[in-house]
């Protein structure tokens, strides 16, 4: 092999060199998929170890009535705007209900009122935001675990989805609408739970109104604000974009545990 | 060998300072600590305030925190530190971005990306946080096996006396630096500044960055507890992160100012000229 720098050669290392020193090169390097894929394996890095030390059911922290934040940030939607939501919300909640189906034995419709009888928990817990803030909240609701034992999960399930009632990002397509996902380790934990009161009320429509799910041991963004449908699944990939929830499909991580 | 013959005629001579772990680890840490820092204010600018505590968000008191107040024309950048309220319009708050005012609190330069992305900050972040933390692993392991740490960074007793660093703080101070035989090893200052690096401040960074992960804190609830509070370890955690600054400014500037080439070739040949003639 010859040593000689061409100047062929020279004119292509010395253009790369100046798209990677450029600004535009960096962001350029920054949104490569390749380059991407290649930080993607810390996620995956993370959570086997995380799951590793955690085992599966270790327990995230749990509070005093007296470290509840005074007040408690409401983030992502407020108040969802669609006719289905607010004839549910102007009725007091009375016709909503939860569907519990997908790959369970037994499909479920629940009303509030039966969701309320079941046996509930209760836990005071810090909810972090991916952007870096954190509120303390109590939270009563029914162990998501329960709910999937009476349905009965199929074999294959490996996954459980939530639908809400937002449309976060308007979109034609309906790509739009908030969603979320668990693996069945997380699923299964005993403090996740669907929670309907917070601080001792029911629960607000800032935070999520009639139920949302509270996954402690995740960021912010897994808990799924104005639940409508639990759906058991095989995988992921057939649900909008197919990364297992709204802000995954946009880029960040499945497993929030960091 | 050339050298040998090029430092007599010169009366210098090379000595081998900095073992391959040491200058293979230092590097890669510059890489990291690089992209951890860029990644690192990328994600501080999703939510530009710091707290003290368990908790804390918009609704509670803020001790840092760097916002951009108005509109148009009339805006400004603030950050208020305590009770101090400085303008810092054109660094933090607000700056330009493609000759547009934007309001963010660290300014596109610093950030990495350079547009707001706290998805991709993340990922780049958590990214060489893993490398930094194997780097630091196999850095450490090695510096116990090979003695580094005993024969290098720890300071002698007699070099721990206060005579003994003034002097040393007033030769630097006149930017006089060892020369000859006393060159072969670091000063004490540098060893104090290193051993504050390495088991301090680095692991500060790391253990403050776990304490903020939710899973983590299932796994260690105790470091909660340690440095009480999710939001107190993020303060800690920026803190830290500008204490680490801090060193590396002092750290360059001492480089340069006791012989660029020296160093540099020093961290990655592993060989350092001192004065031969200095030699008992």
């Amino acid at each position: 092999m010859t040593r000689i720098l061409t100047r062929r050669r020279f004119l292509i290392g010395a253009s790369l060199t100046a798209s990677v020193l450029g600004l535009n090169g960096c962001d350029a390097i920054v949104e490569s998929d390749r380059t991407n894929a290649v930080l993607k394996l810390a996620e995956g890095l993370t959570m086997r170890t995380q799951r590793l030390l955690l085992g599966d059911d270790a327990l995230a922290r749990e509070f005093a009535e007296a470290d509840i934040s005074p007040t408690f940030r409401s983030n992502g939607t407020n108040m969802p705007d669609n006719a289905r939501y607010i004839d549910w919300m102007n009725r007091q909640f009375t016709t909503w209900r939860l569907e519990v189906g997908g790959l369970v034995e037994r499909p479920m419709q629940l009303s509030l009122g039966e969701l309320k009888a079941l046996p509930s928990r209760t836990q005071i817990t810090r909810h972090d935001c991916v952007e870096g803030w954190s509120a303390i909240g109590k939270w009563t609701g029914v162990p998501l675990a329960a709910l999937l034992q009476a349905a009965g999960l199929k074999p294959e399930a490996r996954y459980i989805v939530f639908h809400c009632a937002d449309e976060y990002e308007k979109s034609l397509d309906g790509s739009g609408w908030y969603y979320e996902s668990l693996d069945l380790i997380d699923a299964f934990h005993p403090q996740t739970i669907l929670a309907y009161a917070m601080n001792g009320r029911e629960l607000e429509v800032g935070h999520g109104a009639p139920l949302r799910l509270r996954v402690e041991r995740q960021l912010g963004y897994k808990q799924a604000k104005y639940l409508t449908r639990i759906e058991a699944v095989a995988d992921l990939g057939g649900i909008y974009r197919g990364n297992g929830g709204f802000w995954e499909d946009r880029g960040y991580e499945w497993y929030a545990g960091i | 060998m050339a050298t040998l013959d090029a430092g007599v005629r010169t009366g210098r001579m090379l000595i081998y300072r900095h073992s391959l772990a040491v200058r293979l680890s230092h590097w890669v840490n510059v890489l990291c600590m690089t992209v951890l820092l860029f990644s690192g204010l990328q994600i501080f600018n999703a939510h530009p305030a710091l707290y003290w505590g368990q908790y804390g968000a918009d609704g509670d008191p803020s001790f840092i925190s760097i916002q951009a107040i108005g509109d148009g024309g009339q805006a400004s950048g603030l950050t208020y530190i305590g009770p101090l309220t400085f303008h810092t319009t054109g660094i933090l708050g607000l700056s330009e971005v493609d000759g547009e005012a934007d309001a963010r609190a660290f300014p596109s330069w610093l950030t990495l990306p350079t547009y707001q992305d706290l998805a991709g900050g993340r990922r780049w972040h958590f990214f060489f946080a893993w490398l930094f933390v194997i780097n630091g692993l196999v850095y450490l392991v090695s510096g116990l096996v090979t003695r580094h740490f005993r024969r290098d960074l720890l300071p002698a007793r007699d070099e721990l006396t206060a005579a003994h660093i003034g002097r040393e703080i007033a030769d630097h101070a006149r930017l006089r630096f060892p020369k000859g035989q006393e060159a072969r090893h670091y000063n004490t200052l540098q060893k104090l500044a290193y051993v504050a690096v390495i088991f301090l401040l680095l692991p500060l960074m790391i253990l403050t960055g776990l304490t903020m992960s939710p899973g983590f804190n299932a796994i260690a609830p105790w470091l909660i507890d340690v440095f009480g509070g999710r939001q107190s370890a993020r303060t800690l955690h920026f803190l830290a992160a500008f204490s680490l600054v801090a060193f590396v400014a002092v750290h360059i500037a001492m480089v340069v100012v006791s012989g660029v080439f020296n160093n540099l070739r020093s961290m990655i040949t592993g060989y350092y000229a001192i004065r031969r003639g200095d030699q008992p």
